[in-house]
């Protein structure tokens, strides 16, 4: 039996850019740990997630989240939170080789963006997400819904706990 | 069945022949970094190994904020000069009168090249497909592994093919193509995508254009766009190439697409990106007469001496009437432009010069912009707050139009002015 983790939903919508998850204004920080503190502050309505943020919450995303900028702030600051997974219907491209290469994961769920704005997850609502099966069941509104797995190699990537991870192990391999 | 440039590109770097959603392991021809070499110097100790895998494939160029208009990024900047002296990096441009904005560098240098893998730790990394490149951008750690191992993975992407044929009427350029093209398939339109750019109407186009075209690449989501390396592009690499090792590649004609486009340029009209999203088409027809605050010429989309001159003719003899700044994209464009006496124009018309950098595109320096200000740019991205104050907006247009708009203090149409 895999684990079965429990949290709230910080729900937002499609197209949600890097600058509105962590803003070029705080680029010169370059410790992980301190980014949480400016996470989605240019994000309308959400300007309280880094405050009220707690270890278990979920990041709910429609489509493209994650576009623009290849700044890897914009997974540092929602991971170092302590949000366990990124749920979302499909990511920018940089954005989820960011999340893999950090060992982070991302969990691609079909019809989430329509979710969203049908209003059948929403904000504060109480989520199970079973990462091995892609199971995601929101309590508070009882609909359920199927996340991806990942690619073999990402996978890969993701149990040595990202790329250092990886590449460390696969030069052992070749030793 | 045929191949796409994407197959191409990276079977051609892998050694043998692949095809879409594969995963293979290649060596970047080039490695680029910017100012954030200097993190990414810091994740590269950590690895533990000494030296990088090859100090000549990695290239270096300031251009984020300077010279350092803070301690913040001025240590930036010294991390990246003692980095690069340690491992001897040999392509690193500074703050001097051989910099610019990188991914301009990367092409007026040579580096851009057909054929080549090219990966930068910036997202406007896909420039180089105008030179027949497969380029990408990529993150910080992903930067610091393939500086050490020389290696980086790609899931061969599925291609896009866009057909454009035609030519722009008056007023109307790449940016306003390029804009509409995005409005048209969203911001996620590409994604994961390599997208091809096909037709007379490229072939028509200057390798400026073309450079503005695969520049916005990624904000419709594409993993790498790219333009047929023709004579054009040949003609510009023949006596500045970085290396010997690129090749001319391209599609076949049975390659097989995930989707398809077509477009006449005949049919487009000038345009804007309205905040806060670079999909938020709109025809100038809608927004003209929009008042704006500050216009800003210049960037790696729209900062080169074509970009100059077409604003330039619009501007000569006239007098702005909200504050301006031009930035020309390196050092190269900016002397280029006073050979031609464009400097003047801007310099007699009102306009501001910067040195050649990002400036105010994401906000460190040379025009930021105060609450509920408005801005009109040649950039690549208007997201929210991007420039300055979350509460200020940004209209995305080409040079034609924010020289006829700084005119007017107002979105204005630039076939109005020409």
């Amino acid at each position: 039996m895999s684990e079965i983790l429990k949290g709230r939903a910080w729900v937002f919508g499609d197209d949600v850019d890097t600058d509105l998850i962590y803003h070029n204004k705080y680029l010169a920080e370059t410790d992980p740990k301190n980014m949480p503190q400016y996470a989605f502050e240019y994000f309308p309505g959400k300007e309280h997630f880094a405050k009220e943020v707690k270890p278990g919450d979920f990041v709910v995303g429609g489509k493209n989240f994650g576009a623009g900028s290849s700044r890897e702030h914009a997974i540092y600051c929602i991971k170092y939170a302590g949000v366990p997974v990124i749920l979302a219907e499909t990511c920018s491209r940089i954005y989820y080789r960011n999340a893999i290469n950090n060992g982070y994961p991302v969990l691609f769920v079909k019809g989430f963006s329509d979710a969203i704005k049908e209003g059948k997850i929403k904000d504060g609502d109480q989520l199970e997400v079973e990462l091995s099966t892609g199971t995601i069941k929101d309590v508070t509104s009882g609909h359920q819904f199927h996340g991806d797995a990942v690619s073999d190699l990402e996978n890969d990537i993701m149990q040595a706990g990202g790329l250092m991870g990886y590449l460390k192990a696969e030069a052992k391999k070749k030793k | 069945m045929g191949k796409t440039f994407a197959e191409k590109a990276l079977g051609r770097a892998a050694g043998y022949d692949v095809t879409a959603n594969q995963v293979v392991t290649v060596e970047p021809d080039w490695c680029m970094s910017h100012d954030n070499g200097a993190p990414i110097a810091r994740i590269f100790k950590k690895i533990g190994v000494k030296n990088v895998w090859k100090p000549e494939r990695i290239v270096f160029i300031l251009d984020h904020a300077v010279p350092a208009p803070s301690s913040d990024h001025a240590v930036n900047h010294k991390e990246v000069r003692e980095f690069s002296a340690e491992q001897g990096i040999k392509h690193f441009y500074d703050v001097t009168s051989d910099g610019g904005v990188c991914h301009q560098k990367m092409c007026e240098e040579g580096f851009a090249l057909p054929g080549l893998i090219m990966v930068g730790s910036d997202s406007h990394t896909c420039t180089y497909g105008a030179y027949g490149a497969f380029s990408t951008g990529i993150g910080r750690s992903e930067m610091a592994a393939a500086w050490a191992t020389g290696k980086i993975w790609f899931k061969v992407p599925e291609s896009m093919k866009v057909v454009v044929t035609g030519k722009f009427k008056p007023g109307v350029s790449a940016k306003d193509f390029i804009l509409k093209f995005i409005g048209d398939v969203k911001a996620d339109g590409a994604d994961y995508m390599s997208v091809e750019f096909h037709g007379d109407g490229i072939e028509n186009m200057s390798i400026a254009e073309r450079m503005t075209l695969c520049n916005m690449g990624i904000e419709f989501g594409a993993k790498n766009a790219v333009c047929k390396p023709d004579h054009k592009v040949l003609e510009a690499i023949k006596d500045n190439a970085k290396c010997d090792c690129w090749e001319p590649l391209w599609a076949d004609e049975d390659a097989v697409y995930a989707a398809e486009y077509s477009y006449d340029l005949a049919d487009i009209e000038p345009c804007v990106a309205k905040p806060h999203t670079v999909d938020n088409y709109a025809p100038i027809s809608e927004v003209k007469g929009t008042k704006i605050h500050e216009v800003f010429l210049g960037s790696c989309t729209n900062g080169r001496i074509e970009d100059l001159r077409a604003a330039a003719a619009i501007l000569k003899g006239k007098k702005i009437a909200v504050r301006t700044i031009v930035i020309p994209a390196s050092w190269t464009v900016y002397r280029q432009a006073m050979k031609e006496g464009l400097l003047d124009i801007f310099l007699d018309s009102g306009c501001v010069i910067c040195n050649p950098g990002c400036g105010p595109c994401m906000g460190n320096h040379e025009g930021i912009l105060a609450p509920t200000e408005v801005a009109i740019s040649t950039a690549n991205r208007n997201f929210k707050g991007r420039m300055g104050d979350k509460e200020s907006f940004i209209y995305l247009a080409s040079p034609m139009t924010v020289a006829a708009s700084a005119i007017k203090g107002e979105i204005s149409d630039p076939r109005e002015a020409l």
